[in-house]
């Protein structure tokens, strides 16, 4: 396994970091300047670390594929961010952050990852808020929290339902101060198609000109991918539609293992599909479960008004399955129960495939005021989808895929398998294990780019300082480029009748039935079957209209779904291999007797790291032990 | 429903454009109107025609990617929301729905309903921000706020920078956007520091990317689906004048 090696600093877990930096080797800052860093991506990592490497005085090139840096995915985050800060003297501690995170993934993660990602949650808060983000406030004019699932303490930070927009616009005006002062140039519209590897070494990136078609040449002494996750590969998600997975896949297929693929997080509070054109799944934020109950009829196909049905008549089955922690467990056992009652047969609406969320009895002990000041602008959302009023009615909801804990393997610097090439934010595997806790992407993504990074980078740059600046004319260059042309050009060549969206839907479906909220051999199985003939069927029949050399949002789209089904295959296999479940990842074969997910630790605590062999070859697994020495690893349990 | 739709169609910045018409059968009112564009996309896909460009990302009114003149208002005809989170069921059989991108002179047409909105960046490059380096930040509690102010910073802060207020504006002014920055950092603490230098490098750089003036119309107030109030036009004119 001489592959990975997970550079775990020596000593106490409390002190790894600290030591870590203290020993760190460091650049000049003569030196700097002269170094070039591509970062792919603009969310809270990105904009993160593209401010903090250009406040070092890097020269930085930041990508992305929107028309700005502000429109990244984590914009659309809603709920909060965690910080281990303890304002509420409620006990809490970056000890207690880092368990929880642990216990909340199922003892699938890395602890000494875990615990720095906890540990600098508060520099976070602390930057954020120098910045400018106007989280929500006490009458004194501290900062407020609200607790989230999964957890029994206050910490997590909030803008009302757009956290993910307030810290994002604050990520991007840094982002914007280091591009004044020339540190950073912003290259929006640009959508990477492969990184260039010169004698092994991450050293540029192929990028396609949205605009113009163009295809450019970039090049740099390390290369970071900030480029978000890939819960569009059930086409249905809470994401933003763009989101795709291709610049992790193409990193992949040059040697950077990929780890857990099959860790997806389904969101139980999501507004169901309303029609068959339906581009998204909107989320409705897991903080409306501190004051919203969920429940079903105690009847099967009870099809009276939500309201007009009796308190007794009535089943809270998240309070009655698990009285501890209520509508609060986390969302993967929220979302598992919601779908064992409409599988059951008590959904609700006209798919059935729907539960209530209710907030009749919060606005009767607290007012209305005090819930719209808390969910405002949740509750307008709900109703300029639906058209229905949830201060009167339940809302209806239903699971949806909505974060990816799988990504490129990363060791303790977030360098992948590839030298010099880096993966932060959620496009990595490393801090979440089987299943994210509320609020703690966030606060992960952020720590990654604006405090992670940017010390672990120089370890690896602080030997690079006599590489002078890379030539994009060199073979390598040529070569990449030549292959990405060749693709975009077997897209428009194919001349079929079918539409990337459509194969996407139907990829996605496959996904959502055989690779969702559980699963099971005989479905795996029967996936890979289908993906297996949907890909040929897209290879045969897809069709691209246009010209590559032109704005083609089709050729965009055709280009993601294609490493869709190379990815889907890898996510399925991933799932087969493990025989357990964990977290988000429920093989039906493996459940206690009340259907909760049954761990098999002896067989099973490891990272799943994902070797491209070549195409059409199986993958080859890596697998990385994982010890925990801070932590006992035990049943977790909400009840 | 039935859907006459009359599109604008532009090869690119050069080309003249002009409208198309498509017929649109099986309109479900549980439609979004960006879904009604997919459909007729995947048709003409399959008819191996040119699909109508137009961004989008989020699809949830959060983003600010998506825009355009829907019967001759941006965003549609219903306030306070995105063209993403329009439905359907806010039109009627048989009716003909014009759609059109973003017309001002700041903001080019790229193709179709797509426009070039960079000159929004420049303006945020130029001082939409706090000087504060990562690591330098004061522990968050040690600046106190009051409520209120914060709350106030907030609901300015919650600009998409989608550009329908330029849109809206028969001067192409970009003042509501900009006032929303301003306004968002002259109520904190925080942004006080460089309130001067901000405000006059924004409004500069606002000059000079091609936004017109603010007439006090409020038509920009009356399309913004983030309800950016017009008093923050007034708050920006008064840091404005009193930065010199
Ligand atoms: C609806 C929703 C609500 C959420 N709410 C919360 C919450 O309340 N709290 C929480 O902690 N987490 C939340 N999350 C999760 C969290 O928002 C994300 O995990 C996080 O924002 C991801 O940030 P990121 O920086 O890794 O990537 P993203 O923000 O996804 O950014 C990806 C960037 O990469 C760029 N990119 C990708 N591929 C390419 C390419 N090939 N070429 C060029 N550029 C590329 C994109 O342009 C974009 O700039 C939520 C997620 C969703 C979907
Ligand atoms: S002020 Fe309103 S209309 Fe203008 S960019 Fe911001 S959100 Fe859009
Ligand atoms: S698509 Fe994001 S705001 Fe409409």
């Amino acid at each position: 396994m001489g592959k990975l090696n997970s550079k775990i600093p020596e000593g106490p877990l409390a002190t790894k970091w600290t030591k870590y930096k203290a020993s760190v080797k460091l650049v000049n800052p003569a030196n700097k300047k002269k170094l070039e860093i591509i970062v792919i991506g603009t969310g809270l990592s990105g904009a993160g670390a593209s401010s903090a490497l250009g406040e070092l005085g890097y020269s930085v090139k930041t990508f992305c594929y929107q028309d700005s840096p502000r429109r990244a995915h984590s914009v659309a985050a809603q709920g909060g961010i965690n910080a281990a800060k303890n304002y509420q003297n409620d006990g809490d501690s970056t000890f207690r952050l880092f368990y929880d995170m642990i216990k909340g993934g199922d003892f699938r993660a890395r602890e000494a990852n875990v615990y720095r990602a906890a540990e600098v949650s508060n520099e976070v808060i602390d930057h954020y808020t120098a910045l400018g983000v106007p989280f929500a406030r006490d009458y004194g004019g501290t900062l407020d929290t609200r607790s989230f699932g999964g957890v029994q303490v206050s910490r997590t930070f909030y803008s009302k339902g757009q956290t993910g927009q307030q810290c994002l616009l604050g990520a991007y005006s840094s982002l914007n101060r280091q591009i004044k002062k020339g540190n950073v140039t912003m290259f929006p519209r640009r959508e990477m198609l492969d990184i260039v590897l010169i004698d092994g070494k991450a050293r540029g990136i192929i990028v396609r000109n949205l605009l113009t078609g163009e295809i450019e040449r970039h090049s740099a002494h390390a290369v970071v991918l900030a480029t978000g996750g890939y819960g569009t590969i059930y086409y249905l998600s809470t994401l933003a539609v763009n989101s795709n997975a291709s610049a992790a896949w193409k990193a992949h297929k040059k040697g950077a293992l990929f780890a857990n693929p099959s860790f997806i997080q389904i969101h139980p509070t999501c507004v169901p599909q309303l029609n068959e054109f339906q581009a998204k799944l909107t989320l409705m934020s897991e903080s409306l479960r501190n004051d919203g109950r969920v429940w079903v009829p105690k009847t099967k196909g009870d099809i009276r008004p939500a309201n007009e049905i009796p308190e007794e008549e009535r089943d809270y089955f998240l309070e009655r399955r698990y009285p501890t922690f209520g509508n609060l467990v986390p969302r993967d056992v929220a979302s598992r129960a919601a779908k064992e009652r409409c599988d059951a047969g008590f959904g609700i609406g006209e798919t059935g495939l729907a539960v209530n969320l209710d907030f009749r009895d919060s606005i009767k002990k607290q007012g209305k005021d005090i819930i719209e000041s808390k969910y405002g602008n949740l509750f307008d959302m709900y109703k300029t989808i639906t058209g229905i009023d949830s201060y009167i009615e339940p809302m209806r909801i239903y699971p949806a895929g909505h974060y990816t804990m799988g990504g490129l393997w990363v060791d303790y610097e977030l360098m992948t398998t590839i030298p010099g090439l880096y993966a932060i934010g959620e496009a990595n595997f490393s801090d979440h294990g089987a299943n994210r806790l509320g609020a703690a992407s966030l606060m992960q993504t952020s720590g990654d780019g604006y405090f992670i990074l940017p010390n672990t980078i120089s370890n690896y740059l602080a030997d690079e300082i006599r590489v002078p600046k890379i030539s994009t004319d060199k073979p390598e260059f040529e070569e990449t480029e030549k292959a990405v042309l060749e693709r975009l050009n077997k897209f428009i060549s194919i001349k079929g009748k079918q539409t990337a969206a459509s194969f996407h839907k139907r990829l996605g479906k496959i996904m959502w039935d055989y690779c969702g909220m559980v699963r099971n051999e005989e479905g795996l199985k029967k996936a890979l079957v289908l993906i297996k003939e949907l890909k040929d069927e897209f290879w045969r029949d897809l069709n691209v209209p246009g010209e590559f050399s032109e704005l083609n949002q089709e050729l965009e789209k055709a280009g993601r779904v294609a490493d869709y089904f190379e990815l889907s295959e890898l996510l399925v296999n991933d799932a087969l291999d493990r025989k357990e479940s964990c977290g988000a990842h429920f093989r039906e074969e493996y459940q206690t007797a009340d259907g909760e997910a049954l761990r098999n630790d002896e067989e099973f605590a490891y990272v799943a790291a994902w070797e491209y062999a070549g195409e059409g070859k199986p993958h080859i697994l890596h697998k990385e032990e994982l010890t925990f020495n801070e932590v006992e690893m035990k049943v977790r349990s909400y009840k | 429903m039935k859907l006459t739709l009359k599109i604008w169609r532009q090869k690119n910045a050069r080309a003249k454009g002009n409208f198309e018409t498509y017929k649109m059968d099986n309109v479900s009112p549980k439609m979004a109107f960006l879904e009604m564009l997919d459909a007729l996309n995947k048709r003409l896909v399959e008819e191996d025609k040119d699909p109508v460009a137009f961004d989008h990302d989020c699809r949830e009114g959060i983003c600010g990617a998506c825009g355009m003149y829907i019967n001759g208002h941006p965003h549609g005809p219903i306030p306070a929301i995105t063209t993403c989170h329009l439905s359907m069921r806010y039109f009627k059989e048989g009716e003909t729905i014009w759609v059109e991108p973003w017309r001002a002179k700041s903001f080019p047409v790229i193709k179709d309903l797509i426009v070039d909105r960079t000159a929004f960046d420049k303006i945020q490059i130029a001082g939409g921000f706090i000087s504060v380096n990562t690591g330098a930040a004061p522990e968050a509690n040690s600046i106190l706020i009051q409520k209120k102010k914060s709350d106030d910073a907030f609901d300015s802060a919650i600009c998409i920078g989608c550009g329908a207020c330029v849109a809206a504006c028969k001067n192409a002014s970009a003042m509501l956007f900009v006032s929303a920055k301003i306004t968002q950092f002259a109520l904190l603490p925080q942004g006080r520091i460089e309130a001067k230098e901000r405000v006059r490098a924004m409004v500069e750089k606002m000059d000079e990317v091609g936004f017109g003036n603010c007439s006090n119309t409020g038509a920009c107030e009356a399309e913004c689906p983030k309800q950016i109030k017009l008093i923050s036009i007034a708050r920006l004119n008064r840091e404005f004048y009193k930065a010199f």
